[in-house]
């Protein structure tokens, strides 16, 4: 009661129905090419109109190529999809901001940059890490593709009202250890089912005195414990980064809308149906293990010896150390890589180039890698540029690619190849998720970079 | 697509596995499609399971093994887990489930489920555990969901379970009605909310 979620989730009732669900009113919608089209054709199906076209916002991402963006795709199947997004959002009357378009990136990177995803807001897409856009103090929520035929049809969704959960990270993370080794160690902790069911608060000192782009990136990994989202209560932090942004409100409507979003905070009396508390001096880098992202070790520590240790079903655990060819028992660092992945909705904004670019500077990428940087947006894109990390990343031998989801699941062309080993700064780490046969290792930008740089699992605290 | 459901006797498809992820009920390749065939996700179907890395049939996973069969899918714990997806859900559909029991599902998967005319069922973990032995001991057992009453029956053991839905979707799933035809239909309470604000 009295808690964050409670006071946007219940603002945005529109009546509950009987013995049912929850009818409630969603202030923005994001369609991305995948999962969209389907929802548009039960429109036509129904002769139905959008019923708020100006609440939705939509963008190709997860079928972009990260190369020669501005020659037509090559594969066919690809080219339908993101044609038919454009097509839908002509005949649909929405914005769209096309391959190209200097405001096209991944969804979930776009969204905040722009001032789409604003504080006190209710934001759905059918994209389960819709998690993201809670670091702006929003409930944001991933939806199925008959949710968002939903809500192009009535802008409300039909939903049962979640349990709120509160995390709270205490103390001051050490060296090294970023937004993404919070979220990983998290998952360890509570598995990827011990937040289904609930909405998390993210709170505690850490969370207080991260950056904009630290709370994407935590809030973007909520689903991977099972949460349907999961959101930082907005301030300082949150008002420095939205003003001014293009979509964000101006002059007299700045002022009243910080006004209300000074409210939007979890009362002093709020009851929550689950409180967890951590430390941040028990989280070092991490990295996984396995087969989903809840297998995560710190970088130094070796793989359990057993399920039991790894909180993983007896069978589960056995299927994924062979998938992934590590034995129980075992350390990773100085494990040889193949691929490093730097991007995703997870981590592909500026401040994941910096932290990449800071260990790669002065170095040279090793001869043993490929390694795929894949800014989330051209915004991001532009900003690497007038920082002058493109050289940085260049001297050390590496490339800077053309925004889109890209490796993270693998819908391009960015494929990593069967039985490949891939150092990823995305968000799975499910069997084949990076192309069939693939072997992720989840970690962050650091990580991610001391790996490139190395040619092997290295801890990045040695390189700082 | 809206299949009107009551009550359902089959026989079921095994998938003791914990966590099953929707990337491996339909890899993202197979996400491509504009259009809603359900046919085509059926095909594929857990497909990186099904087949072998080089095309041929994996004879071991249990939907190739004709030992099992049936309309309802029986699988371990957080079933669904990961990508929103409902491809997942198109293809379960496709394939010709009708019913997934488990002991618990992942959030979004289920609301998919539901949103398919396929009715999720949340079980014990005691309830769970002696169904996957039945099928077991006998391949041709079967189960009976009864969505009225709201009760899901080992017929091997005779075991019966209360299973939760709301009262509202059972309306839905009995009468073939979907979300979208509410919605639409309560457009005024919308309007009055935004008049509101």
């Amino acid at each position: 009661m009295n808690t964050l979620f409670d006071k946007i989730w219940d603002k945005h009732v529109v009546q509950i129905v009987e013995d049912g669900p929850t009818q409630l009113y969603i202030d923005r919608l994001y369609c991305h090419e995948v999962t969209s089209p389907q929802a548009f054709d039960g429109m036509r199906a129904r002769g139905l109109k959008c019923f708020r076209p100006d609440h939705i916002y939509c963008m190709p991402d997860h079928n972009t190529p990260t190369h020669d963006q501005d020659k037509p795709i090559e594969d066919p199947v690809s080219a339908k999809q993101v044609s038919t997004l454009a097509q839908n959002a002509k005949d649909f009357g929405l914005s769209h901001f096309g391959m190209m378009d200097p405001s096209n990136g991944i969804i979930h990177v776009v969204g905040p940059e722009k001032g789409l995803s604003l504080p006190g807001m209710t934001i759905v897409c059918g994209d389960s890490h819709t998690s993201t856009h809670g670091a702006m103090g929003a409930v944001a929520f991933g939806i199925g593709t008959s949710e968002v035929e939903m809500v192009l049809a009535s802008q409300c969704i039909l939903q049962q009202k979640p349990k709120s959960m509160r995390i709270s990270i205490n103390g001051q993370l050490q060296k090294g250890v970023t937004a993404k080794d919070v979220a990983l160690y998290l998952m360890s902790q509570l598995t990827t089912s011990g937040a289904t069911g609930y909405f998390v608060e993210y709170s505690g000192d850490v969370v207080k005195s991260m950056s904009m782009e630290g709370r994407l990136t935590l809030c973007n990994l909520s689903i991977e414990m099972g949460a349907r989202g999961g959101f930082v209560a907005p301030d300082e932090v949150t008002f420095a980064y939205v003003k001014g942004k293009e979509f964000a409100p101006k002059g007299a409507d700045w002022d009243k809308a910080v006004a209300y979003w000074k409210t939007l905070k979890s009362g002093d009396d709020a009851v929550f149906d689950k409180e967890l508390v951590f430390d941040a001096k028990d989280i070092e880098p991490r990295i996984t293990y396995g087969t989903n992202p809840g297998m995560g070790i710190g970088i130094t520590e070796a793989i359990p010896t057993n399920a039991a240790d790894a909180k993983s079903p007896e069978q589960g655990f056995q299927k994924a150390l062979n998938y992934m060819g590590f034995k129980a028992g075992e350390k990773l660092l100085g494990k040889q890589v193949d691929y490093v992945f730097l991007g995703a909705c997870t981590n592909g904004r500026i401040e994941d180039f910096r932290a990449f670019a800071a260990i790669a500077k002065g170095r040279k990428k090793a001869d043993n890698v490929i390694a795929w940087l894949v800014p989330g947006s051209w915004a991001v894109d532009r900003q690497i540029r007038e920082e002058g990390l493109d050289k940085i990343l260049t001297e050390a031998g590496f490339e800077i690619r053309q925004p889109g989801c890209s490796a993270c699941l693998a819908m391009n062309d960015d494929k990593i190849p069967a039985g490949k080993l891939s150092v990823s700064t995305s968000n799975r780490n499910f069997e084949g998720r990076q192309g069939p046969g693939s072997r992720t290792i989840l970690c962050s930008p650091l990580v991610a970079a001391a790996a490139a740089v190395t040619g092997v699992i290295t801890d990045p605290r040695t390189l700082l | 697509m809206k299949q009107k459901f009551n009550v359902i006797t089959s026989t079921c498809v095994p998938l003791p596995l914990e966590n099953v992820d929707t990337d491996q009920i339909i890899p993202a390749r197979f996400l491509k499609a504009t259009t809603r065939e359900e046919s085509f996700f059926g095909d594929n179907l857990f497909r990186d399971w099904r087949y072998n890395a080089d095309g041929t049939v994996n004879e071991k996973f249990v939907l190739n093994d004709p030992t099992y069969g049936g309309c309802i899918l029986v699988a371990g714990k957080n079933f669904g887990s990961g990508s929103s997806r409902e491809h997942a859900a198109w293809a379960i559909a496709g394939y010709g489930f009708r019913v997934v029991i488990s002991s618990f599902f992942a959030d979004i998967h289920k609301n998919n489920e539901l949103n398919n005319f396929v009715l999720p069922v949340v079980v014990s973990e005691g309830f769970l555990a002696e169904l996957f032995e039945s099928i077991k001991q006998n391949p041709k057992m079967e189960v009976e969901v009864d969505l009225p009453r709201q009760t899901v029956t080992n017929k091997a053991t005779g075991r019966s379970e209360h299973f939760e839905i709301n009262g509202y979707k059972k309306h839905c799933l009995i009468n073939g009605l979907d979300d979208i035809d509410f919605l639409v239909e309560n457009q005024d309470k919308t309007v009055a909310w935004e008049q509101q604000q």
